[in-house]
This record gives structure tokens, sequence and C-alpha cells, in this order.
């Protein structure tokens, strides 16, 4: 009896032992990874280069033998940049068992389908997602993306400004845009909160006006030393041509609003000096190249604005997704946080917030009627 | 004291732009009760012609003075002659028409216009040359008053003075006031109304293209929309001064002007444009013909 017994707890044994081996031997169980964004719509311009991105990373992946061996499977989510159609989206996703999501595209969408990630413990990466309080709420620790967020660009200005060209008082103007007033009140924002520099003045101007002197004039009263201003070129370049035909020779700090050529083309000579922040230039990155190539060999247009940010979020979750010891959020994040990888970017990680450290705003200064990167 | 005085100087030169621009609303309504939605386009279109014909006539590298009065020629002519055409093609038509069509007419004009020059040029905003010279004397006050501001308020001041003196001692200018009181009266005293109306067009389009050029040079760009804001501004300056009449038009302009000035320099350029506004709502309700405009019974 009691040998029979042993017979049999040997024989399941081995049994299970082979149907483990057998599992072990396949391993075809791949890694499903979802991709959500705008892949209709008006806005299915961004969002189809995200896709295409992910589909070439994980392509190569693949090809080279997968992760540890499991092949990744991507799973595609269209949310037309809706928020309400993204809740749908993230919950589809979540039930066809997604381990994590590139995406969503827009920060609306974004924002509709966090909770549902969160709750079901899906890591997301965005690399288009730029309102800051995805991350700064501290609500969702699952959220990481790949592109700056909003006030980075404003923080950069204002660091440059206050660290760099040790200015003291600072007048902000906007445009009284989204953009540019957004960006300006960010920039208020920081500099108050330094306490190392004070705003005197603040003031949105019409944009298309005939004549700016009436604000470059207060400008000058303010006695401001630099001026940091938030919009686009037509209206940089009027401001700054009307402050220099007054003499002043005061600071001048932009956005990616006026790093362009037109604004060089335009303010001619006035330009000179002027500092404008914009996204570090990736076009020398042989990562970014390889892809970019990749791209357009299937496709005939330009990559378009996200692409290289979505391959370095797909890469980076390669990354985390290889180098965790157990797929789920909270190991692959421990690896986002701690390991670089890289990116058409250069080597990128995640602060504590699920910022990337690594993609930054760059300065600029036009230089001999160009724009050099100084910083 | 000195930042009232460089406030006031702003807003004069913004009032003398608003002012050439609103000379040609106001002229035109004042003849055939037409708002010529496609003035500010007209205004648009004499900067553009400056900006060609002074780009291509520095190739040859002519002497500024030289430049800057063959460009003056050129952009009053080719704007003349656009304002005379629009005028041939999209009103004359509609003269007898109920007032709304040709109104409707204008505003299709000024959206035709700025679309061919969107396709004609680039929407990008273009650089546009210095052509009025920095001076040597006005060095010292070139924080307060800069070179192109005195040379924008003497222009406008004399374009004021010679279109008044036109209008009142020239047999032209009589015809065109005897057609702005009753196009029939005048008919049957010989007058040719249709010429008179060209005409009117053509000084109106002209002021427009001095206005344009003078702006463009003292800003330094232009693009195919610049002619909306500012045909707006300087219509709102026609309306405040009592459109129909043409010193009403100039003083409406320097009002608007220095309003917008002082409402910036003292407040702030975030309400500009309110303070504008709320000072027009203000006049309307308490003179409804604007300042200088004559109260007209509306014939039915």
């Amino acid at each position: 009896m009691k040998f029979k017994n042993t017979c049999f707890i040997l024989t399941t044994l081995a049994l299970s032992l082979a149907v483990c081996l057998a599992t072990g031997a396949l391993a075809v169980e791949p890694i499903k990874i979802g991709v959500a964004g705008a892949h209709s719509g008006d806005l299915a311009s961004y969002g189809l280069p995200t896709l295409k991105a992910a589909q070439l990373v994980v392509k190569d992946i693949n090809e080279k033998g997968g992760i540890n061996g499991a092949p990744i499977e991507l799973i595609v989510g269209d949310d037309a940049c809706k928020p309400e159609i993204a809740s749908n989206t993230a919950t589809k996703l979540v039930s066809a068992g997604v381990k994590a999501v590139i995406g969503h595209i827009c920060s609306g969408a974004t924002k509709a389908a966090l909770p549902i990630y969160r709750d079901a413990k899906v890591l997301l990466i965005s690399p288009s997602a730029t309102t800051p309080s995805l991350t700064q709420s501290g609500e969702y620790p699952n959220f990481y993306r790949t592109i700056a967020a909003d006030d980075a660009q404003a923080r950069t200005e204002v660091d440059f400004t206050i660290n760099i060209l040790k200015v003291q008082k600072i007048a902000v103007i906007h445009d009284k845009g989204d953009y540019g007033k957004g960006l300006a009140e960010f920039a208020r924002t920081f500099i108050e909160q330094s306490g190392k520099a004070r705003v005197v003045l603040f003031e949105g101007v019409t944009p298309g006006a005939v004549d700016y002197s009436a604000v470059v004039q207060k400008i000058k009263h303010s006695g401001a030393e630099a001026v940091i201003f938030g919009g686009y070129h037509p209206e940089a370049s009027k401001i700054v041509g009307q402050m220099r035909q007054k003499r002043m020779t005061t600071l001048f700090v932009s956005d990616d609003g006026v790093k362009d050529d037109t604004f060089i083309r335009v303010a001619g000579k006035d330009a000179e000096g002027v500092y404008a922040t914009g996204p570090a230039d990736v076009s020398k990155n042989p990562i970014a190249l390889e892809y970019r190539e990749k791209f357009k060999k299937t496709e005939s247009a330009d990559p378009g604005a996200f692409f290289d940010n979505a391959v370095a979020a797909t890469l980076a979750l390669a990354n985390a997704l290889a180098k965790a010891e157990s797929i789920d959020q909270e190991t692959m994040a421990k690896v986002l946080h701690n390991d670089k990888v890289a990116t058409p970017f250069g080597a990128i990680q995640f602060d504590a917030k699920g910022e990337p450290i690594g993609i930054e705003f760059s300065i600029y200064q036009v230089q001999n009627g160009q724009y050099v990167q100084v910083r | 004291m000195d930042y009232f005085f460089e406030l006031l100087f702003s807003g004069l030169t913004r009032g003398s732009i608003y002012a050439l621009i609103a000379l040609g609303y106001t002229m035109v309504y004042g003849i055939i009760g037409l708002i010529n939605f496609a003035h500010g386009e007209i205004y648009m279109i004499g900067a553009f012609t400056a900006l060609v014909v002074s780009s291509v006539l520095s190739i040859y590298g002519l002497p500024l003075l030289a430049i800057l009065v063959l460009t003056v020629l050129a952009a009053t002519v080719w704007a003349a002659a656009y304002g005379f055409t629009v005028e041939r093609l999209a009103y004359r038509p509609l003269r007898n028409a109920p007032r709304l069509s040709p109104l409707i007419s204008a505003i299709g004009m000024s959206i035709f216009l700025q679309n061919f020059v969107l396709l004609a040029q680039t929407s990008d905003f273009q650089p546009f040359p210095n052509l009025i010279p920095q001076f040597a004397f006005m060095e010292p006050y070139a924080a307060i008053i800069g070179s192109t501001d005195l040379i924008i308020l003497t222009v406008a001041a004399l374009m004021m003075i010679l279109l008044t003196l036109t209008i009142k001692y020239t047999r032209t200018g009589q015809a065109m006031r005897a057609t702005a009181q009753d196009q029939k009266m005048a008919l049957l005293v010989g007058i040719n109304v249709d010429k008179i109306i060209s005409i009117t067009f053509i000084i109106g389009s002209a002021l427009a293209a001095i206005g344009g050029l003078l702006i463009a040079s003292h800003i330094g760009q232009i693009n195919c929309s610049i002619g909306f804001i500012a045909g707006i501004k300087a219509f709102t300056a026609a309306v405040l001064g009592g459109i129909g009449s043409i010193p009403g038009a100039v003083l409406g302009s320097f009002i608007l002007g220095l309003t917008e000035a002082f409402a910036t320099g003292y407040v702030s350029s975030d309400y500009e444009d309110v303070f504008a506004f709320a000072l027009l709502v203000l006049i309307l309700i308490f003179r409804p013909a604007g300042l200088l405009g004559k109260a007209t019974i509306e014939k039915v």
C-alpha cells in the first residue's frame, strides 16, 4: 500500500515534470503589449507613426529571439484621441491581457484611460502626452512618458535665465494663446518659487497688432533685465525689433515657437543674441537614423512628430521586460527608474514621477544668423 | 513724465497708421454708403508691392532715397489699380442692388484677395526691408521716439492735410462732396458720378498703400493676413469718429491709438482691446453717429 502510494506520487511528479518541461521547451506564450492612441480621426497623423514605431522595434526584437525567448505580440487599440473612447480602449486592452501599453497619444485620452490601467496594474509609457499633471499629481505610479512635459520647457527657460544669465528682474510676456500663455504661467510660477528672481511684469499682447511700442515701453519702464516670451515667432520678432529700435539691450528668452528659422530671417540682425529653447537635435543619433530609415522604406511620408519618442518608449519598455525578474508593474518600474537604455535621444531613464531623464529641452542662441546650441 | 511721453508717441504712431487706413473706409462710405471690407486687403497688397519692388530695386544697387521714392510710387499705383478694379468688378454692377449685396460682395473680395496673395506668395511672414533710414539727429531721442515713428507721424499728417485741401478746394473735391450729398442731384448737374466714385477708391487705396508701406517697414515683417486686424481697427476708428466724415476718421484713429497705448501702459496690454471697444460702445451710446458724424434721417 505504502509502496503503491509512493509510486503514485512519483508518477505524478514525473508527469508534472514532463508538463513543465514541455511548456519550458515550447515557451511560445507571447508577451502581449498594447499600442493605444489615435489611429483614426483628425489626429491619426500623430498616432499612426507611433504605432509604426512600435511595430518596427518589436519586429527587430522578435527577430533577435524576443524577450528571454518569448516573442512580443502587439495588440492595437484605437482611441481616436477621444477620452470617452479611450476608457473603452483601455478596458479592451486590459481584458486582452496586456502587460504594458505604449500610449496613449493625447493627454486627455491618456488621463481618461489611466485609472483603468492603474487598477489592472498595467504599465503605461506615452510617447506624446505632455500634460504635467499626469505625472505630477502622483496618482498614477504606472505612468511614464518619453517626451518632456509642458512645463519642462518653462523650467528650462527659467533655470537658464536665473542661474546662467544671472538675471534678477524678469518680464514675462505672452501672446494670450493656449500655448504661449500656458508656458508664461509656468514660467511665472517657477520664477516665484525660485526666490532668486522677481517677475516685474506679466502681460499678454494681441497677436497681429500693428505696433508693440507701448508694451515695449512698459518692459523698459519695469526695469526688467530679461524678457521671457511665450508664443510664436511673428510676435517675438516684432517685440525684439521694437526693443532694439528703442535701443534696449534687454535679454530675450523664448520657446520652441520661436526656435524657427523664419524668426531669424524676419528679425534679421535684431535676432542676434536671442535665446530660445527647443528639443535636442536627434538627427545625428544612430538609433534615430536607423528607425527613420526603416520607416521611410515602407511609408512615403516623413515619420512625423512623435515617431522618435515612440521608438524610445518601445525600447525602454522592451528593456524593462527583458531585465525585470517577473513581468509585473512594480518590478518593471524598478528597471525603468534605475537602468539606462539607449534610445534616439541618447541614454534615458525615468525619475521617480515617471518623467524621462535625458529627454530635455536644450537652449539655443542666435549667433551670426543661426541657432547654435549653447546648453 | 518720460513714460507718459513715450506712451503718447506710441499712441500717436498707432493712431496715424489707423488714420491712413480709416480714411479709405470713411471716404467710400461717405460717397456710396458702402463699408468696403476689402480695404484692409488693399493695404496688405500695398505692403506686398512695396516689398517686391524694393527687393528688386535693391538688387540693382540704387541709392536708398531712389528706392524709397520708386517703391512708394509703385505701391500706391499698384494698390490704386487694385482698388479701382475691385470697385469696377465687385461694386459697380451692384450699385442699384439692395444694400446687403455689395456688403457681401465686399467680404467676398476681401477673402479672395487674401487667398490670392496667400497662393501667389506664402503664408509665412516675410522680412520687410528697412526703407526708412535711421536719422542721426534722432539718435538721442531713439528711446522715446524712433525715426520711423517720426516719419509715420509726418507722412500721415501731410497726407491728411493734402486730402483735406483736395476735397475743399479742387473741382474733383467739389464733385466728390456733391456726390456724397446726393448722387442723383450730382448726376443732374453734370458730374460723372462713376468717375468720381472710381477716383475715391483710387485715393483711398493709395493712402492705404502708403500706410501699408510705412507700417511694414516700422515692424519689419508682413504676411497675407496683416490686412485683417489693421482693417478692423481702422474701421472701428472710422465708426468712432463718425463714418463718412474725414476729420472724424482722423480724430477717431488718434483716440483709438492713444486709448490702446495708455491702456497698455497704465493698466495692461491684456485689456487694450477691452478699453478700445468699451470706448467705442460708450461713444456710440451717446453719439450714435460717431463723434463728428452727422445724424442722418434714413430715407426709406
